[in-house]
Order: C-alpha cells, then structure tokens, then sequence
C-alpha cells in the first residue's frame, strides 16, 4: 500500500542515522529504552511458552512494535497519562511497571492490580497515571479526551498519551473521541499503532483512504506520519507533540507505521492469513536491532554489556514467573466488591450464598 | 421554600453543586450558553463559566466517554444526553466501560458520574422521544439507577447522586417535567438513595411505581377508595439499589401486589419486582403479583393514550388483583 503523506523517518535498519540529523533523545534515555525494548520481546516470548504449558491463559505479544511503545513513553513525563489498547506493555514497562507487577498480573495472582477480573494482558496501574486495559475496542479513545480536559481544567503541565491501533480507528468511538478532543482543546496525543493487521484482516481491507493520518486533519488537528521501528523518529514526533499539547494547541494524532511480526494473540494462527516471505521481510527491519547497532557504533555499548544485560534479565524474569506462580488467586470476595462503591443487599445475598453453597461442596 | 417544577429543582440543584464542588462540570448537546432544549442547565454557563459547562457535538459515545476519562482523573462529570431515546450510540460506553470501571481496574479508576436524561411517553413523542429504558441499565451491574418523581425528590436526589462515588444513571420524566410542581428548600438537601417512599398507606393492596407513573398510581389509589379498596402506593425513588425492606413490609402487611411501569411489559422491571415478592414473600401473597405496562410494542404516536398505563387501567389492575 502507497502512502501519500510522507513518513518521518531517521534511523535506519542498519543503525545509521540520515544526513544532517541531529538525535534529541539523550544516550542514557536511549540505552534505557533499549534495555526496555529488551525485556518487552523476552517477556512476551517467555509469556506465549506459559501459555502453551496453560500457565498463563492469554497473551498478546507485541513483537515489531517495542519502539512503538517504549520510545513514545520515553518521550511523555511522569504526570502524564496513558490510554492503551492492550498491546503497549512496552509502554507501561518504560513508565515504571515492574516485571514483578506485569507476572503478577498476567498470572492473575492475588497481586494483580486489576485482581483476577480480566483477561491477561489487561494491566493497568493507578500509581502510574496508566489506565487499566479493557477488552472492548476504541472505547478508551473519548476517555482519553476526557482526561485531556481534565488536565486542562486544572492548568497542569500533563498531556493524555491514547495508544491504539488501526482496526480500533474503524469504530465510532475513534470519530467520537478526535471530534470532542478538537472541539474542547483537550492535550491529548493519539498514537495510532498501524501495525497492517486487525487479527486477520489486513489494513486494504480496513480503509480505502491514504491510512488514518489524514482523519487528524479532517478532525483539525495536528498529525504526523512515523517510521514507529525507527525509535529516533518515534522519539522526536511524540516530544514535539507533547510540547505542542501542553501549550495548550489542542490534540495531534501520530499514525505510526510498524508491523505486528507475531500472532494477534495466543489464540490466533498467522499462517492462516499472511506468508512467511512477507514477515521475514519486517523482521529485517527489526527495531531493537537498529538501536542496538547504532549504540554499538556510537561506542554507546557493547556486545559483552549486552550478552551480560540479557543473561541477567533471563534471570530476574524467570524469577518473577516463580513467585507469580507461588501467589494464590484473590480470594471469593473479590467477585462481589468493588463492584460499587458500598455492597447492596443483593451482592451481600448473593456472597453469602456462595459461602455457604462452596462450604457445603468441600463436606 | 419555593413552588418549582421538576426543571427548576434540577437546574436549582445543579447551581448549588456546582458552587459547592468546584469538580462538578456539565456538559452536552445543546447543554451551554441555550440551556439545554428543556432548560434545565439554564444559566450555569453564564454563572461558571464554559470551561464547566458547555455543548459538546452531536455523540453520545463521545460524551459519555469523555465524562469517563473527567471522572477517572478527579472530576465529578454530569453530562446530559437529550433524550433517553438516544442513550444508546453510547450503550458500549455506559455498560461496558463505565459500569464496570471501578471493578475491572482493581477499585483504581472510578467512573462517579451522573447521567441525566429525560425519559417516557405522553408528550406526543412517537418511536424516538417517548422510550423508558430502566430495564436495559438495570441489567448491569456496576451501574445505579434513580428517577424522581416531583420538584422536591428531583432536587434532592440529584445532590445525593452528584455525591455518590458511583456512575448513576438519573432518568428525568418528561412528561411531568413542568406539570409537577411543589415547594422545594431553597437550602441544600439530600434524599438518600435506595429507599422508597411510602406515598399512600394503606391494608387492602400495595402499588409500586416510580417516576412519572407514580402520579397515576396516586390518582388510581384515591379513585380505588371510593371503591372501598385502600391501597398503600410506594414510589421506589431508586432502582438500583432496590429498597428490598419497604416493599416486602407492605406485601406482609397486604398480601397483594400491582406494579406499575410505562416501559414495556416483557422483561421490564416490574418482572423483577414480582419474582423478588415471590421469594422474598410468598406466603404473605393472597394473589399473583398483578403488572400494569406499556404494551410490548414500540411507542405507536397515534395510539399513545392507549399505551400509557394511565390510572384507568391501573384501577382495572387494582380491581382485578383485589377480587382474585
């Protein structure tokens, strides 16, 4: 598919960078992502083989996209707040969840922040400013807006960061939430994930038009086309759209174009619907690689660092699963509360029921 | 003390909350500088300022979905979609997201907020402006449902609901929107929700309803007494959380039971009602638990007055149930 608004792009597969630029995003922000993009591939491999030993339920890996959401979330502040789809663990990574948090998470341990109520992969954490995955597709992209103009009713030096992808801009609630977003000014960035693919259905197959960045300027807003496997051009985009919200300019949409190398998820079968050839030709394009490579040549790091960094992030992730597992599930009463803000008569009824009911199924 | 109608209590109620909770912002069709179509937001752009009240566009996914991402970053939101007819372009939002914020997320983000609507027949409103659609927000759990029934109850749940850590949805009746009208504080006060008011006393029957139905409930209670039927009316004020205590009290003490709603028979709440009398008061019961509804069709204009469960067939009900 040709795409007529222009691609920013710096950094290419072999690690080089284009003539006259000039990188912004500092060496240590760049290694640490880096080392984020790392954990992010190994993470999601180790999570699809416990899903295969029916350890985890459900995975969703985000192969081809880790400088899609690492970087972009290298690029936002603290006090900012993210919106996901599902597929941004990368994000929530670089904005502080730990590898413990997302293991107690994806086990759905007593220590998972959404408690055993979701699917995995549906994190989430409050302390973060990162709002917790829902199943259901593009209903976070009017919420977003919403905590934009939050953000702006109280003056803050904060924007809303709101990842989906190209499937989710099909609904309604994609139109809803850009119109709302340009009417009330509201600091919001949409980052659109074009990964080619919803589950099977391929982009051609999604819109007719020059992709999703030309409804941005339909809506009246600012938009930017990336290369989101060039973390350079990730990087750049995203700050300079931070910059431009929090000024108080109103929304920008960022398409960024990558490619979803694994399955849709752990339910899904990629041969059905798309070939080999054409995955082997985005994984040469490999994100991590080109950071890797420029770091390498830039004298920023080396082979023995990496070998050294990898072997002990194997380690701390294989022991993260250990103590996940170790964990017991929430306990019965986290089904009936919390579901209010009080417990009415009827859930009370219903708890005690089951109480008794499970009692008397242990005699 | 002032005589108001069920507008002016809302719009009175608004006025005070917004001045008191400076995270109280109000918003949707129509809803700025004009008032909204049946005024109740009436001078509250003037007063505060746009930034907390204003039109958004025509989307109800979209306001409702942003007044999800206000409430989950500290503010109190209370969007108003203009009719309950078109609640559902935002069903996904409301059922799906902010019914259950609070609970999937791990008690991390909540979605307070209150959604007032308009609901119900007999203003000539056909298919599209005329719908009573409690049944379908009942069904889910996560969110609570309350409807006034005059000025005096339309101001003070209001003030509960806006202090309610909790997506309330609040169904405003048209139809008596302006026809209802009584002496409300001028001063801030609260109805708690989840109890029911006991309207009527009576020994004979007990009639259930709520909203604009309760009116005529209570007309057909007074119209049953020169029939020598003395019926005790409750009007439910809240949905959800069902005021459980108060109606199985009046069935223990009347052993019959009407309940009355505008919505459509199959599968409304009155059903509900009627299943929990039978487990909860079975053998109290003298006679099957009588509904008296709107028609299981859509809101037909040109028959509207047939449709209406109006006080005639509601005496019919009474009758019926009385002579088992």
């Amino acid at each position: 598919m040709k795409f007529e608004i222009e691609t920013i792009s710096y950094l290419n597969e072999d690690g080089e960078i284009r003539d006259g630029y000039q990188k912004t995003i500092s060496d240590d922000l760049l290694l640490q992502a880096y080392k984020i993009m790392l954990q992010t591939k190994r993470i999601d491999e180790r999570m699809v083989t416990l899903q295969r030993q029916s350890i985890v339920t459900f995975a969703m890996p985000s192969r081809g996209e880790e400088a899609s959401t690492v970087v972009s979330a290298a690029a936002l502040k603290p006090q900012d707040w993210h919106f996901y789809q599902y597929r941004e663990q990368g994000a929530i990574f670089m904005k502080g969840f730990t590898i413990q948090e997302y293991c107690d998470h994806m086990l759905l341990n007593v220590d998972d922040t959404a408690k055993g109520r979701q699917m995995s992969n549906h994190f989430g954490k409050k302390e973060l400013n990162a709002v917790t995955v829902s199943s259901t597709l593009a209903t976070q992209i009017p919420q977003a807006a919403g905590c934009a103009y939050a953000q702006k009713l109280r003056g803050e030096d904060a924007v809303t960061m709101c990842y989906f992808a190209e499937g989710a801009a099909s609904e309604g609630d994609f139109h809803a939430g850009l119109n709302m977003a340009a009417v009330t000014k509201a600091p919001v960035i949409f980052y659109c994930r074009n990964n080619h693919y919803a589950i099977s259905t391929p982009s051609k197959d999604q819109f007719a038009g020059d992709g999703i960045a030309p409804r941005g300027i339909g809506y009246g807003m600012k938009t930017y086309r990336i290369d989101a496997m060039d973390a350079f051009a990730i990087y750049d985009t995203v700050q300079e759209a931070r910059e431009y919200c929090a000024a108080g300019n109103g929304p920008v949409l960022i398409e960024a174009m990558a490619y979803r190398i694994g399955p849709h998820s752990t339910a899904d079968d990629p041969s059905a619907y798309r070939t080999d050839d054409e995955v082997a030709k985005w994984e040469k394009l490999c994100p991590i690689e080109r950071v890797k490579k420029y770091l390498i040549k830039n004298n920023l790091w080396s082979e023995e660092q990496d070998l050294e960094f990898y072997n002990a992030l194997i380690e701390e992730i294989e022991e993260s699963i250990a103590i996940a597992k170790a964990k017991p599930k929430p306990g019965i009463d986290s089904m009936f509360n919390e579901v209010y803000s009080d417990i009415p008569w009827n859930l009370q009824e219903q708890y005690d029921f089951l109480k008794e009911f499970t009692k008397e199924e242990s005699h | 003390m002032k005589v108001m109608n069920i507008i002016e209590a809302v719009n009175d109620a608004l006025h005070l909350e917004m001045e008191r909770n400076d995270k109280v912002v109000v918003f949707g069709e129509d809803v700025g500088g004009f008032g909204g179509v049946f005024r109740a937001t009436k001078g509250l752009t003037d007063r505060f300022g746009e930034p907390r009240c204003f039109n958004t566009p025509i989307v109800e996914q979209g306001i409702i979905g942003f007044a999800m991402g206000l409430a989950m970053n500290g503010f109190k939101p209370c969007p108003e979609i203009q009719f309950a007819d078109y609640i559902f372009p935002a069903y996904d939002q409301i059922v799906n997201e902010v019914a259950k914020s609070r609970f999937r997320s791990g008690n991390s983000f909540t979605a307070g907020m209150v959604i007032r609507t308009p609901y119900g027949g007999g203003i000539h409103g056909g298919c599209y402006h005329s719908q009573s659609p409690e049944a379908q927000f009942l069904h889910t759990p996560g969110i609570k449902v309350v409807i006034p029934s005059d000025p005096y109850e339309a101001k003070g749940l209001l003030l509960a609901s806006l202090r309610t850590d909790d997506p309330i949805l609040f169904l405003e009746p048209k139809r008596i929107y302006r026809a209802s009208k009584c002496e409300v504080p001028l001063d801030d006060y609260e109805i708690p929700l989840g109890q029911a008011q006991v309207a009527r006393e009576g020994k004979d029957l007990t009639l259930i309803g709520w909203g604009a139905q309760h009116h005529q409930n209570l007309e057909a209670a007074k119209k049953a007494e020169a029939m020598g039927i003395d019926v005790e009316v409750l009007n439910l004020r809240t949905l959800n959380p069902l005021d459980i205590d108060t109606i199985i009290a009046s069935i223990k003490k009347t052993g019959k039971c009407v309940v009355s709603q505008e919505a459509p028979k199959t599968m409304g709440f009155a059903a509900e009602i009627s299943a929990l009398i039978m487990e909860k008061a079975f053998l109290h019961l003298e006679a099957p638990v009588f509904r008296c509804c709107g028609f299981d069709t859509p809101f037909a204009n040109a028959h509207e007055h047939e449709y209406m469960p109006d006080s005639p067939r509601v005496i019919k009900a009474i009758k019926d149930t009385y002579d088992y």
